[in-house]
């Protein structure tokens, strides 16, 4: 190769003999490949970065509640207590327990067979361990809005027949007291109960279990 | 051609890293700097120096972008035994390591809030503070009794002479070329290899906090290179190939 | 098989049809890359263009994805360095890639001109492309300078003040320039805000504007020879030129092999030395930014090293004007002045090899004295260092000024026509 042209480059093979076409072939896709590898693990560092920093875990972690001044009917939240998102802590009184134990044909999930939305310990008609306290994260299953409590029985503009529980404002969405969800409303599921433990009979702690801590 | 790139980039950076003065490493002080050289493979170590920074140094000095848990699960510490045994002010785990002391007093006792030493060792160097930590003398002209030969007239008093004992400074006041200090016998908890070795220990402890991901960059690194340097067989093969139709 | 990828291959041409009915498509890309020809004995020093591409989008990431976690506030920032640097998953690995970048790019760049220098690429008809590149140039040092302040560290803050201050030494409005330039009386984080909105906005924007047009200026003119053939003069029929390899797949081999080797030596100083002894990160920035503690020894980081001794060279009044001033004049004469090479060589020949002894030799003594004020300004003034900065000065200059007279009056030799 010194003074006259060469052909069409030999990329794609017009012009080289056989073995080299092969040879170049092999090398630009063995390049290919491990450069793509590469570049795949040179984006790791990019994706990774935008998972909760060691400042939001440490934020999310768990929280500890004291619940002895907590009263049948009332509500102790929304309060940022797991992984900073709102938590609801219920307290409801034998006629309320009796009312959830009751069958309900209305709810979607009356049993909690999603067994994404809560955890073992909670999959019973009040969705608690402890029948008279219901922990719930404050997200409706829609679209995340923070529900309402409206804990007393009695006509709501948003049903005439109400038995108390959560209300959705953002787009209607309506719970009973264990957090069930009533059929034919946009929401999906249950509301989801966050992983908490009793440390006493008034010390509550949001966020870990006895299988977690 | 390859390998005249690799020289001269080469080249480039070993004037960059090699004989040019650092700009601020030296002691100005002309004290004779003992060698240091930290080893963050050394957990005990480690855990040690962690522990007499909470006893001795946290009181005052905060590590306030260092985090409990992070330095607990690096140096293999159980998160309950680092909530018994290091944290004393009853903060959360992830919490950084801020100290309690009020800014308002810190300005009355030593004229200004102690500074934060989570990079005390980038800004100075290992060495640096190895030495330091040493060369505490007694000093009645100075407002807390000690005077320091690296760090001359500092604001701050001798944390741990009750594990050093008494060190003075044995020249004379004239002499020259003199550096010798010498300690007390009897007056410190600790024999001088053990305070040697304590004062290692922490500052091994404060290179660590300085940079954590030290040992995980220079691991994830020996990776990175080698993966470079196969892909570099490849484009260096596939560069001759095509090549051959020029030359 | 046979017939899927026939089909494939109709539709293939059709799309890229349709497409070239509206885009420049398969116009563009031949003009600059399958039909694009560089000489073909382009050597180690033609490989610095792209480098510097390849830096400037490493860059151009990273720095977006600092700014995701970046707190630009005197109270916020260096924590905000320290919680990228800790907390941030791979946040540190970020930073240093753009650290690291930051004198890469500077490293690759002045080879990159230096190469302009030996085959006299300013000349005639690529006045234009070197201008561009001078403004990529000028545009650089700014872009380092305002992203120098945003990790806040007292080496940051006292660096930027010492350049602002610069500023007043103009006379008559230098002051009250100085002041508008901080927004503040003295610097503060209001500075901060606004050179953080420089340095990730405006200044990205325009560097990324000057080398797309530095690539249709180079791309019109074509790449210079290393021996100075102009591989456009002879072409065979098919109107190839006879002494030039298409961009692909000759171009194309050695820039990704010398992008790997880039990246090796890269990587080595982002993973075992991010710090490179102080000068990549300097010691004192590892300490807050503080306005009533100046560190002990303050010094640009080394790129701008040259200009800083050249700065600190003038140390005598002259007409009656302080020497601030002239010190500012000369600094900013020394980073101007390679913009008028092109109407300072009068050489008959562009490359340095064809050019005679007065050229090499003052083309050796410039890199000298460049590489000297280089240290001369990160070192502590004394008596000594400021006569040598300002020997080197002349020196620097003199390559410049000279030129006019010293290529007319050699004897040089002739550019062959075709490469050998």
């Amino acid at each position: 190769m010194s003074t006259d042209t060469f052909d069409e480059p030999a990329a794609g093979g017009q012009g080289a003999p056989e073995a080299n076409r092969k040879r170049r072939n092999f090398l630009v896709g063995a390049t290919a490949t491990i450069g793509g590898v590469g570049a795949i693990g040179a984006a790791v560092p990019f994706v990774r970065s935008w998972l909760p920093s060691a400042r939001a875990r440490a934020a999310g972690a768990p929280v500890t509640l004291d619940i002895s001044k907590l009263r049948p009917g009332e509500i102790l939240g929304p309060i940022p207590a797991w992984r900073g998102k709102p938590v609801f802590v219920v307290k409801r009184d034998e006629a309320a327990v009796e009312r959830l134990k009751a069958e309900n044909d209305s709810l979607a999930d009356e049993n909690s067979e999603n067994l994404e939305m809560q955890p073992d310990y909670a999959r019973n008609p009040w969705r608690s361990k402890r029948p008279d306290i219901g922990v719930y994260l404050g997200l409706c299953t829609h679209l995340g809005c923070s529900p309402k409590y409206h804990g007393v029985i009695r006509p709501e503009p948003f049903d005439p027949n109400w038995q108390g529980g959560f209300f959705c404002p953002c787009h209607g969405s309506r719970f009973d007291l264990a957090g069930r969800v009533v059929k034919a409303v946009p929401a999906p599921d249950n509301l989801e109960v966050p992983p908490y433990r009793f440390v006493s009979d008034t010390v509550i702690v949001i966020g870990e279990d006895e299988e977690t801590a | 051609m390859a390998h005249r790139l690799v020289l001269v980039l080469a080249a480039l950076f070993a004037t960059a890293t090699g004989n040019l003065p650092n700009p601020a490493a030296a002691a100005a002080s002309g004290w004779p700097m003992e060698a240091m050289e930290p080893d963050l493979r050394d957990l005990p170590s480690l855990q040690r120096g962690l522990r007499l920074y909470t006893n001795y140094c946290l009181g005052c000095h905060s590590l306030r972008f260092q985090r409990y848990e992070r330095t607990a699960d690096d140096l293999g510490i159980p998160h309950d035994v680092a909530l018994e045994t290091v944290i004393f002010t009853g903060q959360k785990i992830g919490e950084p390591m801020t100290t309690s002391m009020d800014t308002d007093q810190a300005r009355d006792w030593f004229g200004g809030p102690a500074p934060d030493l989570t990079m005390v060792t980038r800004v100075r160097s290992p060495e640096w503070l190895y030495n330091y930590l040493k060369a505490f003398y007694v000093d009645e002209s100075r407002p807390f009794g000690v005077n320091n030969k690296v760090f001359e007239n500092v604001g701050m008093p001798h944390v741990m002479l009750d594990l050093q004992g008494v060190q003075r400074d044995m020249c004379a006041p004239e002499a020259e070329d003199c550096f010798e200090l010498a300690v007390d016998a009897g007056t410190g908890l600790y024999s001088s290899g053990e305070y040697d070795r304590a004062v290692f220990d922490l500052v091994n402890f404060l290179h660590y906090v300085g940079e954590p991901m030290r040992l995980e960059r220079q691991r994830l690194g020996v990776y990175v290179l080698l993966f470079l340097a196969f892909l570099g067989v490849f484009t260096w093969l596939l560069n001759r190939e095509f090549w051959k139709d020029v030359h | 098989m046979q017939q899927s990828q026939g089909r494939f291959a109709t539709n293939l041409r059709s799309f890229v049809g349709w497409l070239d009915d509206r885009f420049p498509a398969t116009e563009t890309w031949e003009y600059h890359l399958s039909k694009y020809y560089a000489p073909r004995n382009h050597n180690f020093w033609y490989l610095m263009g792209w480098l510097a591409t390849f830096i400037l989008v490493l860059q151009l990431v990273t720095g977006i994805w600092l700014t995701m976690s970046y707190v630009p506030s005197g109270e916020g920032a260096f924590a905000s360095v320290e919680y990228i640097m800790r907390d941030v998953e791979f946040g540190w690995l970020l930073r240093y890639l753009h650290s690291t970048g930051a004198s890469a790019f500077f490293v690759i760049v002045y080879l990159h001109m230096f190469r302009g220098l030996m085959y006299g690429s300013y000349r005639k008809p690529r006045e234009l492309l070197w201008l561009i590149g001078m403004a990529i140039y000028l545009a650089l040092m700014a872009e380092g300078f305002f992203g120098y302040l945003l990790p806040w560290g007292n080496m940051s803050y006292w660096g930027a003040q010492v350049i602002v201050s610069l500023v007043g030494a103009i006379p008559f409005v230098g002051p009250d320039l100085m002041e508008w330039l901080r927004g503040d009386y003295l610097m503060s984080d209001i500075t901060l805000n606004r050179f953080f909105a420089l340095h990730v906005v405006a200044l990205p924007l325009i560097l990324v504007g000057l080398v797309f047009v530095h690539f249709i200026a180079l791309h019109h003119v074509g790449s210079t020879a290393p021996d100075g053939v102009d591989i456009k003069k002879f072409k065979d029929a098919a109107g190839k030129p006879l002494d030039g390899v298409p961009f692909w797949p000759y171009t194309v081999t050695h820039d990704v092999h010398a992008t790997v080797v880039f990246l090796f030596l890269f990587c080595a100083v982002v993973f075992f030395a991010p710090e490179m002894g102080g000068y990549f990160l300097e010691k004192p920035n590892f300490e807050m930014a503080d306005p009533l503690k100046t560190p002990e020894h303050i010094a640009p980081v080394w790129y701008y090293t040259p200009f800083y001794a050249m700065l600190r060279a003038a140390t005598f009044p002259l007409f009656g004007v302080p020497a601030k001033f002239w010190g500012l004049v000369v600094m900013v004469g020394a980073i101007v002045i390679p913009a008028f090479l092109p109407w300072l060589d009068k050489s008959p020949v562009a490359p340095m090899r064809f050019k005679g002894a007065i050229s090499k030799a003052m083309l050796a003594i410039f890199v000298v004295s460049f590489f000297i004020l280089g240290y001369l300004g990160m070192v502590p003034p004394s008596p000594l260092a400021t006569v040598l900065a300002q020997i080197c000065t002349v020196l620097y200059f003199a390559y410049f000024v000279l030129m006019p007279w010293y290529t007319r009056a050699e004897k040089t030799r002739p550019v062959p026509e075709r490469v050998a």
